[in-house]
């Protein structure tokens, strides 16, 4: 058995090394182009009569839904090896790392294939999600009793 | 002048990620998860709707604002219903992005096949 520090070197001797001053400026631009587009986007919908939250909402939306069909026809791997964190980072990233996990377990069946599946990524997104979010309540809860909140 | 904000605090909060990813061994799940934490966090300290004024997607786009829709969430039910509220809330704003990535991963999974090759 080789211990976890020999081990932790042959990870890194074998990852591959990246290269930030590449990736870094790829990253804010394609990150920072998305966010651009929503706004656009967002901008539109508002003058379409609705209300500010929804039409954020609409767009995270929208998001979701193309990158979980460039996910489906295997496109979006290819656009996220060039983009890297300005994809994988927005919500783009979680729709695609839900809907690979689905692809990925649909052969093993409907209920613990996919269904199981699908929260490979999500579960812990919106397990974490619940749990900052029920800490929060309780902390919220008790200011608000207190009368500070 | 909101697009220029949205671009510069989203593409920041990606590069920021991107180091993360590339000078740790952080997986992007973690990152998802950690933004999501700080998304709740900046919530909760009262900077994320400034931001968010400010810089629209910028901030919802990034998984900010999946955790500041949750802890909005659980603030309205606790305003709402009280101390029930703390368990009522973390599922009703931030329903709608977890609901539309769930419905359309399962349905495209449906219509195509995996890309990659059955083992």
């Amino acid at each position: 058995m080789e211990n976890s520090k020999t081990y932790k070197e042959r990870i890194k001797r074998h990852t591959p090394k990246t290269n930030l001053k590449k990736t870094l400026p790829t990253a804010f631009l394609t990150g920072g182009a998305l966010c651009a587009l929503g706004e656009l986007m967002a901008g539109a919908v508002r003058k379409m009569g609705v209300e500010r939250a929804d039409a954020y909402l609409t767009v995270t939306v929208t998001v979701i839904f193309i990158a979980s069909l460039l996910t489906a026809l295997g496109m979006f791997d290819k656009l996220a090896k060039y983009a890297g964190a300005g994809l994988s980072v927005p919500v783009s990233g979680f729709a695609n790392s839900v809907t690979s996990s689905a692809l990925d377990t649909r052969r093993e069946g409907l209920v613990l294939g996919l269904g199981a599946g699908v929260f490979t990524v999500a579960g812990p997104v919106i397990l974490y999600a619940v749990l900052s979010g029920t800490l929060f309540g309780i902390i919220y809860y008790i200011l608000k009793m207190l009368g500070v909140a | 002048m909101n697009i220029l904000f949205s671009f510069l605090i989203g593409g920041a909060i990606c590069a920021m990620c991107q180091m993360l990813i590339d000078l740790t061994a952080l997986t992007p799940a973690r990152i998802l998860v950690a933004l999501v934490c700080v998304g709740v966090l900046t919530y909760a300290v009262g900077i994320y709707e400034p931001l968010f004024s400010e810089a629209g997607c910028g901030v919802s786009l990034p998984l900010l604002g999946f955790g500041a829709s949750v802890a909005k969430g659980v603030r309205e039910a606790v305003d709402a219903s009280g101390i029930l509220g703390i368990l009522k809330g973390p599922f009703t704003a931030g329903s709608v992005g977890c609901t539309a990535a769930l419905v359309f991963a399962y349905v495209f999974s449906l219509i195509f096949k995996s890309k990659s090759k059955v083992a």
